[in-house]
């Protein structure tokens, strides 16, 4: 849960502050994923590189996939990097001898630090938080004003000197690198990589995560995930034919929740503590 | 040395031929994807789940009817209808109250759309592989370059021309067609001179939804019928839409073509890698034309 909403939030860096429809973000998280679980199987460097080297090559790949789709607005830009993540994803699939194809990669060996249950999920915890913390700082810097000034009114702030274009494609690369973060801690929880990690239901669902918590809060892709990943495991258990009951939620919250679940709490909030009335 | 040559060609033409056929059910699913992009705005990812239950709804239909080949005539025509009523109960009941929204909303409430879909047909089909065999009449093939080619396919390269006949007569010589062409440059405009833009948006998203059903009905004797085949479907129409312009059917026509090409030629070249040359297609025509090849009503 605390991976799914690491990667949701960094989603919600472009997608909420940054106004940019990023489609194919399980794609920088399936690479992610793939260059630690790579560097752990195929190579004798030692762990920590790989774990360097997830975010870093995720960030490229990012960089990369920005650099071709960030003259498109909106749904273009969308629909564009839906087609080079599945360019992405069929070549993973197809690609045996590196990828294992569509098994993946199994029964990766984890240093023994975090091969442990409770050491993968205090390493998982801390990580996260740590990324949180940081993506909080990016928001609250002078990048992440800019970036939310180009959200509301590109026009406006390219006419004051701002290269829009240049902002939205460090953001791209930026929230390509928190999401190769999750992508190492997914091989961290689960020991293996498989390229559905990278198919674009994966990244519409993190869209919904973001949508469902309130994407224009911090918090709300987390606040998603967790009410996702919860439905997912107490609808579960009692039948199997939980997406349509997520469906029906997911339409029920964009008919009367635009906002998100934490973004209509903390209107609510809002309007009390403005009219002090609070019953 | 010769002969080896003739073959190759042969072989080449004939794959040519699969790919055209295989453009006409992309072309038919797209250009009513296209329609509702285009006139109603609704990026709708439920289109490919109502191929789906076209092709499960066909495949029930023509069983049901004997599975002969009246069955299969009957099956064609009337699980397109079925899926056109659910589309109907979908916009009166639904989207209709959305039009307003952004387009991310829109585009996230049909996905919500596709995860209930998706566990209906589980529900009522449940998870095995079903296939349709061919009525008789369909089955075999004939000679064509000096090699067999299903006739099953033959019939799919007609119906193609006739559906993009239909729509060009649809939305060039109908009032409706002219109306709905209208309403997606303005609708308020369109509002104002006294038309009920609401009934007509209604009417082409029925169109797009019946288009998406006939779709999965042509596609249900060539593959086995699976869940998960919305998934594969709704990215390539999707696709097809874009790179063609969003919202012109000429466009649809032009990218299937595209995608239905490239990925026969694809199976040619590089077997093992075919998928990726239609991925590959779209990303070329969109860093050289970013809003697609044709002009786009958007």
């Amino acid at each position: 849960m605390f991976v799914t909403g690491l990667l949701a939030t960094s989603l919600n860096m472009v997608l909420g502050f940054g106004g940019m429809y990023q489609f194919g973000h399980a794609v920088f998280y399936g690479v992610g994923a793939y260059t630690l679980a790579l560097f752990l199987t195929k190579t004798d460097l030692p762990p920590w590189i790989g774990f360097l080297a997830a975010p870093l090559v995720a960030a490229g790949f990012s960089l990369v996939i920005g650099l071709i789709c960030v003259r498109l607005s909106k749904l273009y830009f969308g629909m564009l990097q839906i087609s080079l993540g599945s360019l992405v994803w069929a070549i993973t699939f197809r690609w045996y001898s590196l990828t294992g194809g569509d098994d993946g990669i199994n029964g990766i060996p984890l240093p023994e630090l975090i091969s442990s249950t409770t050491g993968a999920y205090y390493c998982t915890l801390a990580m996260v938080l740590v990324s949180l913390l940081v993506m909080f700082c990016i928001t609250r810097s002078t990048f992440g004003r800019i970036f939310l000034g180009i959200r509301d009114n590109p026009e406006r702030s390219a006419s004051i000197g701002i290269n829009v274009k240049a902002h939205q494609l460090v953001g791209m690369v930026i929230a390509g690198f928190f999401a190769g973060v999750a992508g190492s801690l997914f091989v961290v929880v689960e020991g293996s990589v498989f390229p559905d990690l990278m198919f674009w239901t994966l990244s519409l669902e993190i869209l919904i995560m973001c949508l469902l918590g309130g994407w224009f809060t911090f918090l709300g892709p987390m606040a998603g995930a967790a009410i996702i990943v919860a439905m997912q495991t107490f609808v579960g258990s009692y039948t199997e034919y939980w997406t349509m009951i997520l469906g029906i939620v997911l339409m029920l919250a964009i008919f009367f929740l635009p906002e998100g679940v934490l973004g209509f709490l903390l209107e609510k909030l809002a309007i009390r503590s403005t009219t002090g009335t609070g019953d | 040395m010769g002969c080896a040559a003739n073959l190759n060609l042969a072989a080449f033409c004939q794959q040519i031929l699969v790919g055209l056929s295989k453009t006409t059910i992309l072309f038919i699913v797209s250009s009513g994807l296209s329609l509702v992009l285009g006139v109603l705005r609704i990026p709708n990812l439920a289109h490919g789940s109502l191929y789906m239950i076209g092709a499960f709804l066909t495949y029930s239909l023509a069983l049901l009817f004997g599975g002969g080949g009246l069955g299969f005539w009957l099956a064609l025509l009337l699980s397109p209808l079925c899926v056109a009523l659910a589309g109907l109960l979908m916009e009166r009941g639904l989207f209709r109250h959305l039009y307003e929204r952004e387009h991310l909303m829109l585009l996230l409430f049909t996905f919500s759309f596709t995860l209930v879909f998706g566990d209906l047909v589980k529900l009522v089909w449940g998870s095995e592989y079903r296939s349709l065999p061919l009525p008789s009449f369909f089955q075999g093939s004939i000679e064509t370059f000096g090699l067999p080619f299903p006739k099953y396919n033959l019939f799919l390269l007609a119906v193609g021309p006739l559906v993009a006949a239909g729509l060009w007569y649809l939305t060039n010589r109908t009032a409706i067609g002219k109306i709905a062409r209208a309403a997606a440059v303005d609708r308020e405009m369109v509002g104002a001179i006294g038309i009920n833009v609401s009934l007509v948006f209604c009417a082409v998203f029925v169109i797009g939804c019946f288009l998406a059903g006939f779709g999965g009905a042509l596609v249900a004797p060539t593959q086995n019928i699976t869940q998960g085949m919305d998934h594969g479907i709704i990215m390539e129409t999707f696709l097809i839409v874009i790179i063609g312009g969003l919202g012109n059917i000429w466009g649809a026509l032009l990218g299937a073509l595209i995608f239905g090409l490239t990925d026969a030629i694809g199976i040619l070249l590089l077997p093992q890698y075919a998928i990726v040359f239609p991925y590959l297609a779209v990303i070329i025509v969109l860093t050289f034309r970013p809003n697609g090849l044709l002009k786009s009503t958007w």
